[in-house]
């Protein structure tokens, strides 16, 4: 397996970061989107991720399900677990699947396993690659040059957790949880507004500017590619510091408080900027709560949600034609106003 | 970016060139085979037109790689399928196993990829093989085969741009370090001054003991920065190819010396901004950052300009301020259909002429360049037979065994074909549009109603992003015209070239309209439909040669729209004038465009907006009190 650079080790990119932990911790957030300049580092956090995050047990199929939730895994899962069968079980890193440019529609949602069907004429599923993704993220770099016809087959998929192939007799359901990553350079195109909405969080990284920054991130690539392995042994503890804080999250994740003022202030940012829909203003509690998880603070307030509201929000403006950089700033006078009034 | 058009390497400017000078041109770019070779991952950007110049420096660097390196050749226009590879059907089929054929990344492992033209190389296409650069392995998801390819490659992009806005794919680019240029270029003055293929070989061997200091990282970030270089992954690359230069000379680390000719050959071309003020805040580190530049001015006629501004540096177009007045976009009061108008106004140039044609949408659908393959309709799109079996032979047994177990003593068809195989060609541009705007930014248009033009522009820009438009932007003040955008259809783009619009000074018409036939005429020969979008006052006082005087000017104008008439592509003039003007209207007629005037706007927006004008460049936020 390839080594990759530590997720410690990346300098700065405190948002890109924090977006990245907060999905760890609570899945259902529903995606990341990290947009910016070339050269910012952001495939190079997305594919650290994996390394950072906690391992998961899983069932003995094909899908890699969850043994504590039957209901929710695949076919194979939900018989055993009615007829109550004892079944191995095993411990697995989390999966960082890549979706590569190029890939074909029939790999990305699984089909004719080609070996089976050729040599023995037997017809097959071969799961694609969202199932490899199953329980873990799925990170797609260029999202913004993939075909339009794949974006809506992943975030269909990403929405209802479940991929449903039928062709020609082959017709297979199995779940496909994941966490949706994209990223991109606006540069070359940006995404349509209705799949930006469809992200959870939405980050624009840029470069550094100070020089001394900029040094160190250089400094620091170049000692990586010199030995990954000694270079990765030296940020392995710090790696391991942000896997245990990630777990502790999601242990205290189901005991942070909401309490009905937060909402309502999230109710009124979300009124104030004239987001669409709800699903703003439900991003953004959670990510709060995520948040709240995360700092060990045992009630979600104004200050989770103020941190939060131009990750969750931004992404969501009506938009003002051309205000491209300026929506992250609406999001934050917003915020600012609210938090004087 | 006009000014910067690469020096032509005409030949008839070439014995005027000193030799001495073409020879230095020749042997610097032999020191940037030389370090490539030694490490291919830094990636060559080689600007050249192709000729015995180029074929010398190309042979040259094969003569310096290892024997056994693979060196492959990327043709412009490859497809996806073949750059990654797929299922090959015919082994497949023989063999009854799924066989793999390598694409042209996968083959290129441990060597050298050449893409030959690369300033036509398809996005998608850079965007692998950037992804083949970064991760050194490619996972290969087609087809039902799922693999993981070594692409450990070196890039060498030949960048045959002749245009400043022909140019590879940024994306490409970017994570090419070094960049040089043969124009001027000789190697007939350095019969044999290139390093030899022994020195190469124990600098690729030496390579790995080779550690940069401190002083050369930061010296080449504080360049970088200098330099306006965004992305870091530039730096990076510079100090990698300072070190692949110590290794030629054998040094344990990079000296000033190698740090000086990675700052020339990987930063100094991508330069957006030259650092010409001195830098406020440093005290010590400026020395060696200044002596560098210093180096390079002294050694200006031995290193190559390289290019002088060869492309419109990408990242961030148009970055000085405009010496001119910048005024303010203000919201301009449209007429609320007018978008509508466009978008139906948009139709395939061809369409005009009268041709047969079973309609726009079936038309376009067509054209285009091939991208890719989808299940589809044949009736519709076009069939892809390759793909379509490709689709159709796995499942051949299942077939047979099928249909003579449902009625036995069928004898089984050769081929078994379902619907759902069927597979269709996928085209660029099915849908595309582009939309050129022609801007007068003159003085008699600019200062009335320019803030207003620009607002109306943001208008339409907005509603081209919805519908996912390509735009450009033509801008003509002065005596000339500017392309200030080509095609994008980043609206961040647009946004910034449109904020840093100047204004002031004459109207050369002419010169406009034809900057935006040209840029119409392109997009129509890739399959898009491009309509011209011209707002004016129509008041012409440039005649297309730059020379002020109102009636030829008039005229040129009018002989302009009318090869857009003839042109076939569709227009719409706006008019800015303080009431409609009967000019604006000719011209319009001449184009056989629509013509609208543009109402005016709220007065007190547009006070407001040229009170805040000296904060300039930033549209987006100075609109706001």
């Amino acid at each position: 397996m390839k080594i990759m650079f530590p997720f410690a080790a990346i300098v700065g990119q405190d948002q890109m970061k924090l977006a990245l932990s907060i999905a760890a911790v609570d899945p259902s957030i529903g995606g990341v989107l990290v947009f910016g300049d070339r050269g910012t580092g952001k495939s190079t956090a997305v594919r650290a991720l994996a390394a950072v995050l906690p391992d998961i047990e899983t069932a003995d199929c094909p899908y890699r399900c969850d043994p504590a939730r039957p209901d929710e895994g695949c076919e194979l899962c939900r018989s055993r677990a009615e007829s109550a069968t004892p079944q191995k079980t095993e411990t697995l890193r989390v999966p960082v699947v890549d979706l590569p440019l190029g890939a074909t529609e029939d790999r990305i949602a699984g089909s004719l396993d080609l070996e089976r069907a050729l040599s023995a004429g037997e017809k097959r599923f071969e799961p694609g690659l969202l199932a490899k993704a199953h329980r873990g993220f799925l990170y797609i770099d260029e999202i913004n040059l993939l075909e339009d016809h794949l974006v809506d087959l992943l975030l269909d998929v990403a929405a209802s957790g479940e991929n449903v192939v039928e062709r020609e007799g082959l017709s297979v359901r199995h779940p496909a949880r994941f966490v949706l990553i994209g990223s991109g350079n606006p540069e070359e195109g940006e995404l349509r507004p209705q799949l930006l909405d469809r992200f959870g969080l939405s980050v624009e990284v840029t470069t550094p500017q100070e020089l001394a920054t900029r040094i160190q991130v250089v400094k620091r690539r170049d000692a990586f590619e010199r030995d990954p392995a000694g270079f990765l042994a030296e940020y392995e503890a710090a790696n391991a510091e942000v896997r245990d804080s990630i777990l502790a999250a999601r242990r205290r994740l189901g005991h942070v408080a909401v309490p009905d003022e937060t909402l309502e202030k999230a109710a009124q940012l979300s009124i104030r900027l004239g987001t669409d829909g709800l699903r703003g203003e439900l991003t953004l509690m959670r990510a709060a709560r995520a948040l709240a998880a995360l700092r060990g603070d045992a009630v979600v307030g104004w200050s989770h949600l103020a941190a939060l509201a131009p990750l969750a929000l931004s992404h969501r403006l009506r938009r003002d034609p051309l205000d491209e950089a300026g929506s992250a700033t609406r999001v934050e006078r917003a915020v600012g106003e609210l938090a004087a009034a | 970016m006009t000014p910067g058009r690469p020096e032509a390497a005409n030949d008839a400017r070439l014995p005027a060139r000193d030799l001495g000078e073409a020879a230095a041109l020749w042997r610097e770019a032999m020191r940037a085979v030389a370090v490539f070779a030694v490490d291919p991952g830094i990636g060559l950007r080689l600007a050249a037109r192709a000729g015995p110049v180029r074929a010398a420096a190309l042979e040259a660097m094969r003569a310096l790689l290892p024997q056994d390196a693979p060196c492959r050749k990327m043709p412009a226009g490859i497809a996806e399928a073949a750059l990654l590879g797929g299922l090959d059907l015919a082994a497949s089929l023989e063999s009854g196993q799924p066989v793999l054929e390598n694409g042209l990344l996968a083959g290129a492992d441990g060597g050298v990829l050449i893409a030959a033209m690369a300033e036509r190389m398809t996005l998608e296409a850079a965007g692998l093989v950037a992804l083949a650069l970064d991760r050194g392995q490619l996972s290969i998801e087609r087809d039902g085969i799922s693999r993981q390819m070594p692409t450990r490659i070196g890039v060498v992009a030949l960048d045959e741009g002749m245009e400043p806005d022909e140019a590879p794919p940024e994306s490409l680019c970017e994570r090419l370090g070094l960049w040089i240029s043969l124009d001027g270029a000789d190697p007939r003055g350095e019969p044999d001054g290139g390093l030899g293929t022994e020195t190469v070989a124990l600098a690729r061997r030496h390579l790995p003991s080779v550690r940069p200091d401190d002083g050369a990282i930061e010296t080449i970030c504080q360049a970088a920065m200098a330099f306006g270089i965004v992305s870091l992954r530039v730096p990076h690359l510079a100090i990698r190819a300072a070190c692949a230069s110590a290794a030629l000379a054998d040094r344990p680390r990079p000296s000033a010396e190698d740090v000086e000719m990675a700052i020339r050959l990987v930063l100094l071309p991508r330069a957006v901004t030259m650092p010409s003020m001195p830098e406020t805040e440093d005290d010590a580190r400026d020395e060696p950052e200044d002596s560098f530049q210093d180096d390079e001015q002294a050694s200006g006629p031995d290193a190559p300009p390289p290019e002088p501004n060869p492309e419109p540096p990408c990242d961030r177009p148009e970055i000085e301020p405009p010496q001119d007045m910048t005024v303010e976009a203000a919201a301009a009061s449209l007429p609320a259909d007018l978008l509508a108008t466009l978008a139906a106004m948009a139709r395939p140039p061809l369409a005009r002429s009268g041709a047969g044609r079973s309609g726009a949408f079936a038309n376009r659908a067509r054209r285009g360049r091939v991208v890719g393959t989808r299940p589809g309709d044949p009736r519709r799109d076009r069939l892809d037979l390759l793909a379509t079996l490709r689709t159709a032979a796995p499942w051949q047994a299942i077939r047979r065994t099928e249909r003579c177990g449902r009625t036995p003593g069928v004898a089984p068809r050769l081929l078994e074909m379902r619907l759902s195989d069927i597979r269709v060609r996928r085209h660029r541009g099915k849908v595309e549009t582009a939309t050129i705007f022609a801007v007068d930014a003159s003085g008699s248009a600019a200062l009335a109603r320019l803030a207003e033009a620009k607002g109306a522009v943001e208008r339409i820009l907005a509603e081209c992003y919805v519908r996912r438009d390509r735009v450009a932007l033509v801008a003509f003040r002065g005596t000339r015209a500017d392309v200030l955008l080509t095609e994008t259809k980043s609206l961040t783009r647009a946004k910034r070239s449109l904020a840093a619009l100047p204004a002031g000074g004459g109207t050369p018409l002419a010169s406009g309209i034809l900057a935006a036939l040209d840029l119409a005429r392109s997009s129509a020969r890739e399959g898009r439909t491009p309509l011209i979008a011209l707002l004016t006052d129509g008041r012409a006082n440039i005649d297309r040669g730059g020379a002020a005087g109102r009636p030829p000017a008039m005229s040129d104008a009018k002989e302009a729209a009318r090869a857009v008439r003839a042109g076939g592509i569709a227009a719409l003039v706006i008019d800015l004038s303080q009431r409609p003007s009967p000019e604006a209207r000719q011209i319009a007629a001449a184009m056989g465009a629509t013509y609208l005037a543009l109402p005016r706007a709220d007065s007190r927006a547009l006070s407001n907006a040229v009170a805040a004008a000296p904060r300039g460049g930033d549209a987006g936020r100075a609109s706001r009190p």
